[in-house]
């Protein structure tokens, strides 16, 4: 499987603002990620396909409380102060769901609160990024990006050859399987 | 291209220039700009527009609070915050920067300061959309005529 074959990444953004949603959908795209951009927390686990209230889309009869995820996300950025449930709730409740939790969560924040920065990537946040976001916090987000796609084809038992994948620094060319 | 267009395109980097000098727009703005393409050609004047519509709703919500009796400066602050975020989030330097000290004589309970501040920010937001209108007048001018509009350097 080549990587040219593969389809793009897909952001799901997540912000109370409008502004603030044109331009992370925009920043987005221009970087050539396929974008889905919701103002709430709740519209986004909704998107997610975790209801809480009700199932949806069961996808196998089974006790399991949650839905199946039906959508492929592979990044989740969500603005920090959201009216509601907070970027933070938002984080929790995604780190505490089976079918999610391993998807990269970014906060995005227009303070510069350091204690609320360490609690959120305590909570699993993979990045934290001050408002404005630019093109190089965007750059950031590969490695990230990368280390869930090592796990999706792990799923899939077939011969990597991580040369062609031109994998960042941080993953040795020795090192051909990350644990899961 | 005509004479016209250039003349325009060198009226449309000669105000811009002087937005950026004199602090009304900073380098947020710049990064706007460069999201703007063929694609997306009207992008910063959609933004901009949306951003005018934010900034009367709030400055109008903060007016109208402090009318009240008493006073929400929960409420005020909340607001500010809210335009504080969308001014930095267009490159809107000036508004963005009056918002701080509003803030912190909402934190005092502070009505005279706040009104002083909200006077001071609807005056500043009333010549940022008076300037970015005229520059954007003179964008669709240069588009119409089939020129570039030219970008910071």
């Amino acid at each position: 499987m080549s990587m040219a074959a593969r389809t793009q990444f897909h952001v799901l953004a997540v912000d109370d603002s409008l502004i603030d949603r044109m331009l992370i959908e925009r920043l987005l795209k221009t970087s050539s990620f396929h974008v889905t951009v919701v103002d709430s927390g709740s519209k986004a686990l909704e998107f997610l396909g975790l209801n809480e209230n009700k199932k949806i889309r069961a996808e196998t009869p089974s006790a399991a409380s949650e839905t199946h995820q039906v959508v492929e996300v592979n990044l989740i950025m969500t603005d920090y102060c959201m009216p509601g449930m907070t970027g933070y709730d938002l984080l929790r409740k995604i780190k505490e769901s089976k079918s999610l939790k391993d998807i990269p969560v970014v906060i995005m924040s227009s303070e510069n609160v350091p204690s609320r920065i360490n609690r959120c990537l305590e909570e699993g946040a993979e990045e934290f990024f001050l408002k404005p976001v630019q093109q190089a916090d965007l750059n950031k987000l590969k490695p990230h990006l990368m280390k869930g796609r090592v796990k999706e084809e792990e799923q899939v038992i077939e011969p990597i050859n991580n040369k062609r994948k031109g994998m960042e620094e941080s993953h040795s060319p020795e090192k051909t399987r990350a644990k899961i | 291209m005509t004479m016209d267009v250039m003349q325009l395109q060198r009226k449309f980097s000669e105000h811009q220039s002087a937005l950026y000098r004199e602090g009304f727009l900073d380098d947020q703005f710049v990064q706007l700009q460069k999201l703007q393409d063929e694609s997306s050609p009207d992008f910063v004047i959609e933004v901009v527009t949306m951003y005018f519509d934010d900034s009367e709703n709030l400055l109008n919500n903060m007016a109208r609070v402090l009318e009240q009796n008493p006073v929400d400066f929960k409420q005020v602050d909340a607001h500010v915050h809210q335009y504080k975020g969308s001014s930095a989030s267009i490159g809107a330097a000036r508004v963005k920067n009056l918002c701080a000290p509003f803030r912190t004589y909402c934190e005092a309970q502070n009505l005279e300061g706040c009104v002083r501040c909200l006077q001071q920010l609807q005056h500043e937001y009333s010549l940022l959309k008076n300037n970015l209108q005229y520059l954007f007048r003179l964008q669709q001018e240069i588009q119409a005529a089939g020129g570039k509009v030219p970008t910071p350097e």
